[in-house]
Order: C-alpha cells, then sequence, then structure tokens
C-alpha cells in the first residue's frame, strides 16, 4: 500500500481531514480511513498528524542510473531569426546550477539565419548547438520535437531547461513523453540538492497558494519549463569563450505533418505589456469598462502599458491581450500600478516579481498589500484623479 | 496610445442588435450537415477540487480546505463544448474520458448531460499518484482500446496541477499530431483539419492530419447549460469503467512506479511583507508615493 | 415550504434557475436600459429544451404539465420578469394549436415551437376591446380557399419576434359569443405587418407590438377547431395561462423579497443593520408570508388543472388576482427597504416595481378576474340554493 494509517497510532482526532486538499480522508469508528483512489502523495496530511500516524511508502526505486548523462542544456527559443529573451534569462540561471555541478552548459537552438549565438556564449552558454535550416524558420514542432529528442539522445545532457512559452509548453511535453522522462512545467525555482545532486524544481500548485518542490529521480534527461521573467538575464560577459557548434539537421529522419499556413499579428495590444517599463493595471475594483478610461489617463502621464487582471477581460470590459495573471501575460517591469485589484493569487502569479509594486484599493485586507512596496488604501476613483493632477502639475 | 475602448463597445452593441436574423444564423439547432464528414471525438475531462484557493491556517500552517466541492476542470468544459459543437456541424458522436477516483463518474455523467454520447472512467487504485507521463501513457492506453477516433480534444491546463502537458504527451503516447492552444476550428474535410491556435503575439493558422490530439483555449466557445433531455439521459447513462486489467496496461508505466517525476515536499510561501503603506489625508499619500517613485527614478 | 415537486420538477426547477443566474442576471438591467428582446437568453433556453415543456412528445416535446411550465417561468421571473413573459407568451401563443388544433396543424407548428426555433403570440387584444373581449373588431371574412382579416391588435406579447399569432377575429358578428374564430397566422404572410413597438413601464426587455391586417389572406386550414368557437377557446386558454401569471408574480416577488433581505442585513444605520429593527423584521415578514401563500396557491391550482379537471375558472382568476396584487406590495415594499438606493436603476428593485404593475393588467385585468370569480360564486351559490 502506497499510504496507510497505522492504527495503533491514529486517535481519530480528525485533523488530517481538512489538510487534504482532495477530500479523501473521513473518520470511521474512530480511526481515519483514507480513500487512495485519487491519493496523490503529497504528503499534506502526514506533515498535520500529530501522532504519525500516516506512513507514506515510496516504491523502492533502483539506484540512481549510471553518470553517463551529463551537462546542462538550455533551449533558447527563436521568433523571426530572433532569440527571445526567456533563452537569455534560463542560461543566467543555467550558468548558476552548472557551476554547483561543475558540468557545462550548453545553449540549443533551432530556427534559419540566426546571427546571435556570440550573445549565446556571453550570456553563459560554454557551448550553443545551432540547427539553422530553412524548413525550421516557423518554429515547426513535430520538426523541432523530434530534432531535440535526437539531440539529446545523441549527447545525453542530466537537465534540460526550455522556456515556458506557447510554443515550450507545446513541444517540450512531447520530448519528454518520447524519452519517457519527467518534466516539470511553470518551476519558479531550480536548484541543485547538495546531496543527491538532482535538480530540485519548485513550481506553484493550487493556484499558487502552495509551492511544491518535485524532482525527476531515476529518468534523464530531468526537464523543467520556466516562464519568461521569473529569472532575471545576467550583463553579459564580452570576455567569454565557448564552441558553437553548426548541426546538420536529419531531414529524412523526421516530417513535420502539420502545416503552418499563415500567422495573424494580434494588433489590438497598443503597447507591448512584456517589455512595457511602467504598468498600470486595473481590476474588478474598477467596476466598469468605461473606468478603464481613468487608468488610460494615468498611463498616458507616466508612459506605461494597461494591463489588466482577468475579471475585466471575462466581462469584456478590456482584450485578453491585456491580462495578466497565470492564463494572461507574466510581467516584469520597473513598476506595476495595481488599481483596483484584490490580488488573487493568480494574478499575483503573472506579477509579482515585478521592481516596485504599487496597490491602490480601498481593502485594507486586499491580499495585493502583502506584495505591494507601497500601498496607498483609498477609494481608486479619488487617489488615481488626485496622482494624475499631481504628476500634470510638474 | 489610448485604447480605441470606444470601438470595442460599439462592436459589442452591433452584437446585441443582431436580432432574429442573426439567431437563426447562429442557431445551433439547425443542423448542417458539411459533406457527411463524421467525426469520432474523445474529450479528455479531469475532476478537480473546487477551489484553487487552498487557504493556509496562519497558526499551523497547514491547509485548510473549507468544504471544497468537487468540479470539472474548467478548461475540459470548453474542449467538451467544442466536441459537441463538432459533432453538431459534422456528423459524428463524442466519448467522454476521464481517469480518476470513482467519484469522478460525476463530471462524466455531466459531460453526458451537455451533449456527450458516451462516457469512460478509468478508475483503478494501481494509478494513484500518477504524474503527467503516467497519466498519459494510461489515457493513451484507453483510447487506442476505443480504437476508431479522429480527434482527441484536451483542456489548456487543469486549474490543481496546471501542466498543461497531458495533451501533448497523449499525442506522443498515440504517435499522432499535436496543436496546443487552438482557439478556433475552422474546416474539418478528408482527414484534414485547418484550425486557429494562439501564440503569444497573435494567432497562427495550423492544419493538420487526423486523427489528431488538440488542446483549446477558452476563447474557443461559450460552453453550453445542460438540456433536460440531457439530464435524464444523464441520470440513467451506463458509464464504462475501465481497470488497468482491462487496458492491459504494464504495472511499472502507471500510478507511481510508471511517474517520472515526484513531489517530495509542500510548502507554503514566507510572505514577508516590505511594502510601506501610506497614512495620513490621501493627498499627502499620493504626495510620498510620487516622492518615493521619483527617488527611484522613474518618473 | 416543502412542495413535494417530482424528480423531474425539481431537475426543471434547478436548471431553470441555473439558466437565470449565469446567463440573465448579468444582463437583465442592460436588457431593461436598452429595451432589446433577449434573443441570446431565448437561445440558451431553446438549447435547454425549456420550450418543449409545454408540447405533448408525439410533438418532439418533454410532455410536461402545467406545474413543470410554472417552475419555469417563476425561476426566471426571480431573476427578470420580462425575459418570463416572452418565455411564457409563447406558451400562451400556442395553447389553441395544442388544446384544439388538429393533427396536421399540430405536426406542422409545434416541433419548432418545441425547438425554440420559433416563438408564438396571442393575439386577441384591440383598442376597443380590453376587457370587453366581445368588442373586438378584426374581421376574418370567408372567401374561396381560406378567410381574409382585416383589422389591428394592439399590445401583443412577442409581436414582430414571433413566427406564429394566434390570432381571434370575428366571423360573423351577428352570432354574438359564436361571432368569433381563431387562426394561426404565419409571420411574413402577405397583408400582416407590425406597428410601432411599445415603449412600457416594466418587462421593457419583452417586445410589445401592433399587429396590423390588411386584406391578410389566411389558408382554410389555418383556422383553429371549428368555426365561432374563438371566444370559447379563449376563455379556455385564458384560464390555463392566468395562474403562469401567477408563478410569474410569485418569482417577481421572491427576488424582491430575497433582495430586499441582503440589503437589510447590509445596511448599517443606527450602529445596526437594519434587519434588526422590529419595523423592518414586521414588514420582511408579511412579504414572506404573502408570497408563500401566493405560491401555494398557485401551485395548488397547477396540480388540480394537471389532474385532468374540467372546470377551474374560479381557481386560476383566483390564483393570479392575489399573487399579482401580492407582487405589487412586495415589490413596493422591497423598494422601501431599500429606501433611497431603492430608488435608484443602479439596485435591482425599482425595476421589479416597475415590471409588478401590469401583472395586475394583463390576461384579465383583476377587477375583471374578481367578477369572474364572483360570478362563479354566484351560479354555485344558484346550484346548491
Amino acid at each position: 500500500m502506497a499510504i496507510q494509517i497505522d492504527l495503533d497510532k491514529c486517535n481519530g482526532c480528525g485533523d488530517c481531514i481538512p489538510s487534504c486538499p482532495f477530500d479523501l480522508i473521513e473518520i470511521v469508528d474512530e480511526k481515519a480511513i483514507i480513500n487512495e483512489e485519487g491519493c496523490t502523495l503529497c504528503g499534506a496530511c502526514q506533515e498535520v498528524c500529530a501522532y504519525e500516524a500516516i506512513l507514506i511508502e515510496m516504491p523502492t526505486e533502483p539506484e540512481v542510473v549510471s553518470d553517463s548523462h551529463r551537462g546542462i542544456w538550455v533551449f533558447a527559443e527563436q521568433r523571426g531569426s530572433k532569440l527571445k529573451s526567456v533563452g537569455y534569462e534560463l542560461l543566467a540561471k543555467g550558468r548558476e546550477l552548472a557551476d554547483t555541478l561543475k558540468t557545462e552548459l550548453c545553449a540549443v537552438c533551432f530556427g534559419h539565419n540566426i546571427n546571435e549565438t556570440e550573445q549565446l556564449i556571453t550570456h553563459g552558454a560554454d557551448k550553443v548547438y545551432l540547427v539553422d535550416e530553412p524548413t525550421l524558420a516557423d518554429n515547426q514542432e513535430d520538426l523541432y520535437t523530434g530534432e531535440l529528442a535526437r539531440l539529446i539522445q545523441e549527447h545525453k545532457p542530466e537537465i534540460v531547461l526550455a522556456g515556458a512559452t506557447s510554443l515550450g509548453r507545446s513541444f517540450i511535453p512531447r520530448v519528454a513523453a518520447i524519452l519517457k522522462t519527467g518534466l516539470t512545467a511553470d518551476c519558479t525555482g531550480l536548484e541543485i540538492d547538495p546531496e543527491t545532486k538532482l535538480l530540485l524544481q519548485t513550481r506553484p500548485t493550487f493556484g499558487g497558494n502552495i509551492l511544491a518542490t518535485i524532482i525527476c529521480q531515476t529518468r534523464r534527461p530531468q526537464m523543467a519549463t520556466v516562464r519568461p521573467r521569473v529569472f532575471k538575464k545576467n550583463t553579459p560577459d564580452k570576455t567569454r569563450k565557448g564552441q558553437i557548434i553548426r548541426v546538420d539537421f536529419n531531414k529524412e529522419g523526421i516530417t513535420s505533418r502539420t502545416k503552418l499556413l499563415s500567422f495573424i499579428e494580434d494588433i489590438t495590444e497598443a503597447v507591448k505589456l512584456d517589455e512595457a517599463d511602467i504598468i498600470v493595471s486595473g481590476g474588478r475594483g474598477l467596476g466598469k469598462a468605461e473606468n478603464f478610461q481613468l487608468l488610460e489617463g494615468l498611463a498616458g502621464v507616466v508612459g506605461a502599458a494597461l494591463g489588466s487582471s482577468r475579471p475585466p477581460v471575462d466581462d469584456g470590459w478590456i482584450p485578453y491581450s491585456h491580462q495578466v495573471g497565470q492564463t494572461g501575460k507574466t510581467v516584469c517591469p520597473k513598476l506595476y500600478i495595481a488599481c483596483g485589484i484584490s490580488g488573487a493569487v493568480q494574478h499575483l502569479a503573472g506579477m509579482q516579481t515585478s521592481d516596485i509594486i504599487v496597490a491602490i484599493n480601498d481593502d485594507p485586507n486586499a491580499p495585493i498589500f502583502e506584495v505591494a512596496t507601497y500601498g496607498i488604501v483609498g477609494d481608486l476613483f479619488e487617489v488615481v484623479p488626485i496622482l494624475i493632477e499631481k504628476l500634470k502639475g510638474e | 496610445m489610448p485604447l480605441n475602448l470606444e470601438r470595442e463597445r460599439q462592436d459589442k452593441d452591433e452584437l446585441l442588435n443582431l436580432g432574429r436574423e442573426a439567431y437563426l444564423r447562429t442557431n445551433l439547432l439547425i443542423q448542417v450537415k458539411r459533406r457527411n464528414v463524421s467525426m469520432n471525438i474523445i474529450v479528455c475531462l479531469k475532476q478537480v477540487p473546487g477551489t484553487t484557493r487552498v487557504k493556509i491556517d496562519p497558526q499551523t500552517n497547514t491547509l485548510v480546505r473549507q468544504g471544497i466541492k468537487n468540479i470539472v476542470n474548467p478548461f475540459d468544459t470548453y474542449a467538451l463544448e467544442e466536441g459537441v459543437r463538432i459533432k453538431e456541424r459534422y456528423g459524428g458522436k463524442v466519448t467522454a474520458i476521464s481517469m480518476g477516483p470513482p467519484q469522478a463518474e460525476e463530471i462524466l455523467r455531466e459531460a453526458i448531460s451537455t451533449g456527450a454520447d458516451e462516457a469512460i472512467l478509468v478508475s483503478d487504485s494501481a494509478l494513484a499518484g500518477s504524474d503527467t507521463l503516467a497519466t498519459s501513457y494510461t489515457l493513451a492506453r484507453a483510447i487506442n482500446k476505443i480504437q476508431e477516433y479522429d480527434l482527441v480534444i484536451c483542456g489548456r491546463q487543469t486549474v490543481d496541477g496546471d501542466t498543461g502537458q497531458v495533451g501533448p504527451e497523449l499525442a506522443e503516447q498515440l504517435e499522432i499530431p499535436f496543436v496546443a492552444y487552438v482557439s478556433k476550428i475552422e474546416e474539418i474535410d478528408n482527414g484534414r483539419m485547418q484550425v486557429q491556435r494562439m501564440v503569444e503575439d497573435g494567432h497562427e493558422v495550423i492544419e493538420t492530419p487526423l486523427p489528431a490530439v488538440i488542446t483549446v483555449v477558452k476563447e474557443i466557445n461559450v460552453p453550453r447549460l445542460p438540456s433536460l433531455r440531457g439530464l435524464a439521459k444523464a441520470k440513467s447513462a451506463k458509464i464504462l469503467t475501465w481497470t488497468t486489467q482491462e487496458l492491459g496496461t504494464d504495472k511499472n508505466m502507471v500510478g507511481l512506479s510508471g511517474s517520472a517525476t515526484r513531489v517530495i515536499k509542500i510548502f507554503f510561501p514566507q510572505r514577508v511583507h516590505h511594502g510601506e503603506i501610506f497614512q495620513g489625508i490621501l493627498e499627502n499619500q499620493v504626495e510620498s508615493l510620487i516622492n518615493k517613485l521619483r527617488d527611484a527614478k522613474l518618473i | 415550504m416543502e412542495y413535494f415537486l417530482t424528480e423531474q420538477q425539481k431537475t426543471i426547477k434547478s436548471l431553470a434557475r441555473r439558466i437565470a443566474e449565469e446567463k440573465i442576471l448579468p444582463v437583465r438591467a442592460e436588457l431593461d436600459e436598452r429595451e432589446e428582446f433577449p434573443w441570446d437568453i431565448i437561445k440558451d433556453l431553446a438549447d435547454s429544451d425549456l420550450f418543449r415543456i409545454f408540447v405533448p412528445e408525439e410533438y418532439e416535446g418533454l410532455g410536461g404539465g402545467c406545474l413543470d411550465l410554472y417552475l419555469v417561468i417563476e425561476e426566471i421571473s426571480r431573476v427578470c420578469a420580462g425575459v418570463a413573459i416572452s418565455y411564457a407568451a409563447s406558451a400562451l401563443g400556442s395553447s389553441a394549436l395544442l388544446e384544439f388544433g388538429d393533427e396536421e396543424q399540430k405536426q406542422k407548428y409545434l416541433p419548432d415551437i418545441a425547438s425554440g426555433k420559433k416563438l408564438a403570440a396571442f393575439a386577441l387584444t384591440e383598442p376597443t376591446a380590453g376587457s370587453d373581449v366581445r368588442a373586438i373588431r378584426t374581421t376574418a371574412e370567408k372567401v374561396s380557399g381560406g378567410y381574409v382579416l382585416n383589422g389591428t391588435k394592439q399590445f401583443i406579447t412577442n409581436g414582430g419576434e414571433a413566427e406564429i399569432y394566434t390570432v381571434i377575429a370575428l366571423t360573423d358578428k351577428e352570432r354574438g359569443a359564436r361571432g368569433a374564430s381563431a387562426f394561426l397566422v404565419e409571420k411574413d404572410t402577405p397583408g400582416f405587418s407590425f406597428g410601432k413597438k411599445e415603449k412600457k413601464m416594466g418587462l421593457r426587455t419583452s417586445s410589445t407590438r401592433e399587429l396590423i391586417f390588411r386584406n391578410c389572406l389566411v389558408p382554410e386550414e389555418n383556422m383553429i377547431g371549428r368555426e365561432g368557437m374563438g371566444f370559447i377557446m379563449t376563455m379556455k386558454v385564458l384560464d390555463r395561462s392566468r395562474p403562469g401569471i401567477g408563478a410569474q408574480a410569485v418569482g417577481l416577488a421572491q427576488g424582491a423579497l430575497e433582495a430586499a433581505i441582503e440589503y437589510a442585513r447590509q445596511r448599517v444605520q443606527f450602529g445596526q443593520p437594519i434587519i434588526s429593527l422590529p419595523v423592518v423584521q414586521n414588514m420582511l415578514a408579511d412579504m414572506a408570508i404573502q408570497v408563500e401563500a401566493a405560491r401555494a396557491l398557485t401551485y395548488a391550482v397547477a396540480r388540480t388543472i394537471d389532474s385532468g379537471a374540467e372546470r377551474f375558472t374560479e381557481e386560476s382568476a383566483m390564483a393570479k388576482v392575489f399573487a399579482s396584487d401580492m407582487a405589487m406590495k412586495v415589490t413596493t415594499e422591497a423598494v422601501q427597504i431599500f429606501g433611497g438606493a431603492g430608488y435608484m436603476r443602479d439596485y435591482p428593485v425599482e425595476k421589479m416595481m416597475r415590471d409588478a404593475k401590469v401583472t395586475q393588467i394583463y390576461e384579465g385585468t383583476n377587477q375583471i378576474l374578481r367578477s369572474v370569480v364572483a360570478s362563479e360564486l354566484r351560479k354555485g351559490k344558484a346550484r346548491q340554493g
């Protein structure tokens, strides 16, 4: 049995019942019973049990596989021959991990007419594997999946990191399935366990209120995706040297089943949220669509992009391209001004790494104040006009 | 830079003024059979805890689950709705499938009440502790047992796991093409499907051969409410239950043994409050804020 | 209070409530403000099979009874009485067909009504004929192949939106009580057009229009039942629909009561929520008693009709009169409890009060219905005496 109650130790106190996220525990005849189906062995009940009556047995796993897997890989994503920032962000973290493990850091890059390979070196990579081919120009997922799996099988890295972008979340799981290895998505923390040397992958679950640390014990490589802007990129070190290896694309081995017919750019988004230094964001507290005009006014004065939490988007007050949060964009501006946003975990997940967060909300208990650098408890319809007026006055 | 919110509001006005003509045009009650394509669709559903906001008891620093009931993963309702719409447009049938504990039967009955024709529950204590790799393996065995299918639809991610990995991994296990974040199905014809899918900065139009696996985003449709006939059907429906025996799964590929990843720790983020909440009359608070921002050279 | 609803009725009630809360609640204020017909919601009701409730199974319906129908009307009214009447009027407009139509007519029209593809409407009232039904002037002149309709109908609910109209017209003025007949007239029939849309105090989302008939030829086979049965059919049809208005009033009042209770819990004056004040408690208690009494009466009448009773004119009138008078009182009291806020269009109760008024007027003014009850009482006495 994977999870078991030691009936001698259990005294039927019931403390475990509310701790189970899946509602699987009940007390029958003064002893706890756990419904094993649906139990993910998360251990939350075990932590709470004062009598140590809950036993979780992990199946005996074979010892860690041979040391044949070495090196850390970062997949550097591109669009239109330009490398995306997330690749550099991951190189910064990858460098740290590689130094801890005393192993090499390689960047892997697919595309066409890629000119930035030197930057990958200056940002921390020891090697760059470049597959440059016209057919790879448009992030063709079947080809990317096949080629990355093949390269991994050939070179056997122990860790592979990629951005949790729409491309990353789409093709990296496929690579993991082909390799029958573990993948952890949307990591917010990556570390090396000093004893086991395993990659400790930390990610939010249950909407972000709880963090889980996950390992991929026996399978290789250990794979993880990370959202853009979770890690910060290093300043490039121009003195760094490295190897750029051009790989020939094995056309025969992999064909593309799906076809990209066209790409329609999203033109409604005024200022790209991802790149803005300052973001003014509105939430349910605005009350109605028209009130975004007030925030537009503020945004205009400070030169900010306009963002939104989820409820205004759901209600149609503002298009989805402005949504910041778990199912929207993750942003990391220098200044994030949240107006009438309560700070639900799903929203925080998208902006809490911003340098400075200003919160304006009339509810002093709103969770947003827990992450805000500066907070004003007040009616945004009073505060924002005063703010605009004073800023204009200068 | 100011948004054209006015323009967007006008578009919404137009939508509201469509009136009867549009009602008839968009009326799904009108069956439009296109070239009798007939699609056999499988929709994957998962039962999840009703709130993702699991609270923390500040004193004991443990999970507090306040009477949370289980629901169907909201993103999966969009997957089911799309499957039903494809069936209405092209003919065919929708099979809902879920891997979970026995109580997951509830969401399968709900699926029937909103248009699924059949439902299958994959349930076995040996499946406990499955990560996405083991889950996709198990679901693939179940889908292969169904044999005839043209399309598998999943929601883009679950609200408890949030990984979004089962869809793509399932596609690899089934060895069929995969398209993520589909926001519109444009056309299905002759074993091929044309879709729009969302990427960060816009949409791609992709053509894929069938069968294929897709994940859908909530922009794709508005899920319907159950109908009375659907509810009656759901009540009396026989839900097929498959265990690992029926699926003939390899015991090293399912459950904890079949999982490549495992959770070793669950903990609660320590939120250290660094922030400053201004006091005093509003005017002064705003002054203080502006000064701080100016010091930080932001304005 | 426990009403011992069947499983099917409980399912119908909870589905109607879910649609009301998820689909109607977010837009009811806007629909009222813009006076727009709620096509999107009609579609949701249709997709959930709610129009099938009042159509027999042979014609693609679900063969429900009056109580099933009234439960839906009540649940929708709790959120918006205007949407509710748009739904209920389709049932009213199909009623004559359901009870008196022949097989061909039923096969032709009922499936589309059951699926919600087409809405129905009942056209009786005219400028000269409100309570005085017999004073209608629209004529239906027999010609070869059918009847030619001439005249104007007024204040027709679903006018302009419905596809199928049950029109009461004079076929023989001389025959008095046997002078009218009922016809099924389809929209877009040549000679059939619509007048302006009325601007109303309440039920503003519902479309109320004049129907104009100018030499409108209606085929022979579209007469419902026999010539001369028009007024009698009308009376029978209204007997069935009046408790439905009772249900509308009950739902409306229930919504107002719930809003008033919620507000009274939150509104703090003199250092306490106003619900702690005895005067407010008395008001709320009276409201709750009234709503429950009206509900019990309406359900009882529904069960009487569903049991196959042949005569229920008196009971049906009672349910409508009591419930509608009650709804007017309760919604007015609700506004009172909200105080100044209740008068503001940002809060839902003033709409409920405006909506309630017409329930005392249409489908038989409460004055006429009182005289109906009185006449039944007199007949009764005569019989027993």
